[in-house]
């Protein structure tokens, strides 16, 4: 096995168009349980940890620029303002030490469905960079994720950054697990409301993470944007029928399918509330 | 490959290193350093916890080339000669140590926590410790340990 350690994006991309069975490394906290297991074998490790540029973020024009190798606790401490919910579910990832190392570029290479990035980054409109010689191009997270663990990198190409915009309205993730620190989500969900936008995206709940595009619908057509009043049971549980119906979730050692999908009824109906509550307080400081 | 990296202020080299083994058996393996433990080696435990470059992480999830040229601090550098750090004597001191597998991982873990919040709430700690597992002690001492190394430093 070879270990290529490039300190520039530009030699680390010359790198992977010449070895693209070379497997990227950032924090490791997906790679290295493989490696130790025995699960994988690859030829080469491509690290990314010396590469400056992708451990930085930027912010113009209200929206963040988030490199793939920020480590959730810099995104947590440093961005948790302006970036809400994926805060709130970089929170929920591990452990502490998981939080130092796992990054969200990381989390989409594995495009686990239960990864917990992704309902956000679905939910907030995100669009994922990715880089290789032949260049640079941006994808909505929804065409990122292809399948069980698949995504949408070619083998020369690497995930470079995350453009997302900056928090305006209410965002809000939540998870089931069996405890509050290390778990993976039974199931898990996201919901982002601001002015002209409604999103919402479900995890751990079918192949790949993905948007409730009806139920995304039905709160951009019915929420009372322009007086925003308090939501009544009714709507909350229509909103929650939309979602559990979009999930195909499966059983397995984690939770029964029908366990999801009733959670994630419970998910859809709570965050709704706390994620319009603070639209409306948002709706109220700027009138 | 051979790795060239600081474990506890010295400078340290290992050959012969397999690109794909982990800081742990680099540090337990090939540098003699055995206070770091392996349980799961899959990031569940937190028993094989070691600063790297300030930042406390899984030395199992650490690939040995990303340590290159970085600073390791594992457990067997925080004591000052003979005198334990505080953390440390007050885990012997609460009785927070039975089999003693957890305790390496739990007082990096801890002593991190005080260096960045000196006076934490039970919340405060309960978080931090969230990705250290302990078998024996049911938690208790451990907690009260990190409360009097608190009040110690
Ligand atoms: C104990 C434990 C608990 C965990 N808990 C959670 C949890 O609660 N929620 C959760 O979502 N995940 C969890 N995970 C999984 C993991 O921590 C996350 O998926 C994390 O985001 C991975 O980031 P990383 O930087 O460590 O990725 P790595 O392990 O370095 O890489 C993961 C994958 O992405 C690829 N990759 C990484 N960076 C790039 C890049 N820039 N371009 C192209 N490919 C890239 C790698 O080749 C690999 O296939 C946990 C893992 C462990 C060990
Ligand atoms: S041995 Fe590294 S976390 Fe358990
Ligand atoms: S003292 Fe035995 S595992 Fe903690």
């Amino acid at each position: 096995m070879d270990f290529l350690r490039p300190t520039t994006l530009d030699e680390a991309l010359a790198v992977k168009a010449q070895r693209p069975d070379a497997v990227p490394i950032a924090g490791g906290t997906d790679v290295m349980v493989e490696l130790n297991f025995d699960h994988r074998r690859p030829g080469a490790l491509l690290d990314l940890t010396r590469i400056g540029e992708l451990a930085e973020w930027s912010s113009s024009d209200g929206q963040i620029s988030l490199g793939a190798g920020v480590s959730y606790t810099r995104l947590i401490g440093e961005l948790g303002d302006v970036l809400p919910g994926l805060a709130m579910a970089a929170r929920t990832v591990g452990s502490p030490q998981i939080r130092n190392r796992g990054t969200v570029g990381g989390n989409l290479g594995a495009a686990s469905p239960a990864g917990d990035t992704h309902p956000v980054l679905l939910a907030t409109g995100a669009r994922v960079e990715l880089a290789s010689v032949r260049g640079r191009r941006t994808l909505a997270a929804e065409d990122f994720y292809t399948g069980v663990k698949r995504n949408a990198l070619e083998p020369d190409e690497l995930i470079t950054a995350v453009h997302l915009p900056i928090a305006t309205g209410g965002e809000q993730f939540a998870k089931i697990g069996t405890r509050n620190a290390m778990v993976i989500a039974v199931c898990s969900f996201a919901i982002v409301l601001r002015d002209g936008h409604a999103g919402a995206a479900i995890g751990s709940a079918a192949p790949t993470p993905r948007r409730v595009a009806e139920a995304e619908r039905f709160l951009l057509d019915e929420l009372p944007w322009d007086a925003p009043a308090p939501l009544a049971d009714s709507f909350k549980r229509r909103f929650a029928e939309l979602v559990a119906a979009a999930a195909t979730p499966i059983d397995d050692v984690r939770g029964s399918a029908a366990y999801r999908t009733h959670a994630l009824g419970v998910l859809a109906r709570r965050t709704l509330t706390w994620a319009w509550d603070t639209y409306r307080g948002s709706a109220r400081a700027c009138a | 490959m051979r790795l060239n990296v600081t474990v506890n202020g010295e400078r340290r080299q290992a050959d012969d290193v397999w690109e794909g083994e982990s800081l742990l058996y680099v540090l337990r393996e090939r540098l003699g350093l055995p206070g770091s433990k392996n349980a799961c080696e899959q990031g569940e435990c937190g028993s094989c916890t070691v600063y790297l470059d300030d930042v406390p992480a899984c030395s199992c999830l650490v690939a040995a080339g990303q340590a290159e040229g970085r600073e390791v601090r594992t457990v067997e550098g925080l004591a000052e000669g003979e005198a334990l750090d505080p953390v440390q004597q007050s885990f012997v001191d609460a009785g927070a140590v039975q089999c003693g597998f957890c305790t390496p991982g739990l007082v990096v873990a801890a002593h991190d926590l005080l260096d960045r919040v000196p006076d934490p709430s039970d919340e405060e700690i309960r978080e931090a410790l969230a990705g250290n597992l302990c078998r024996c002690t049911g938690y208790e001492k451990i907690l009260d340990a990190v409360r009097t190394a608190a009040g110690a430093r």
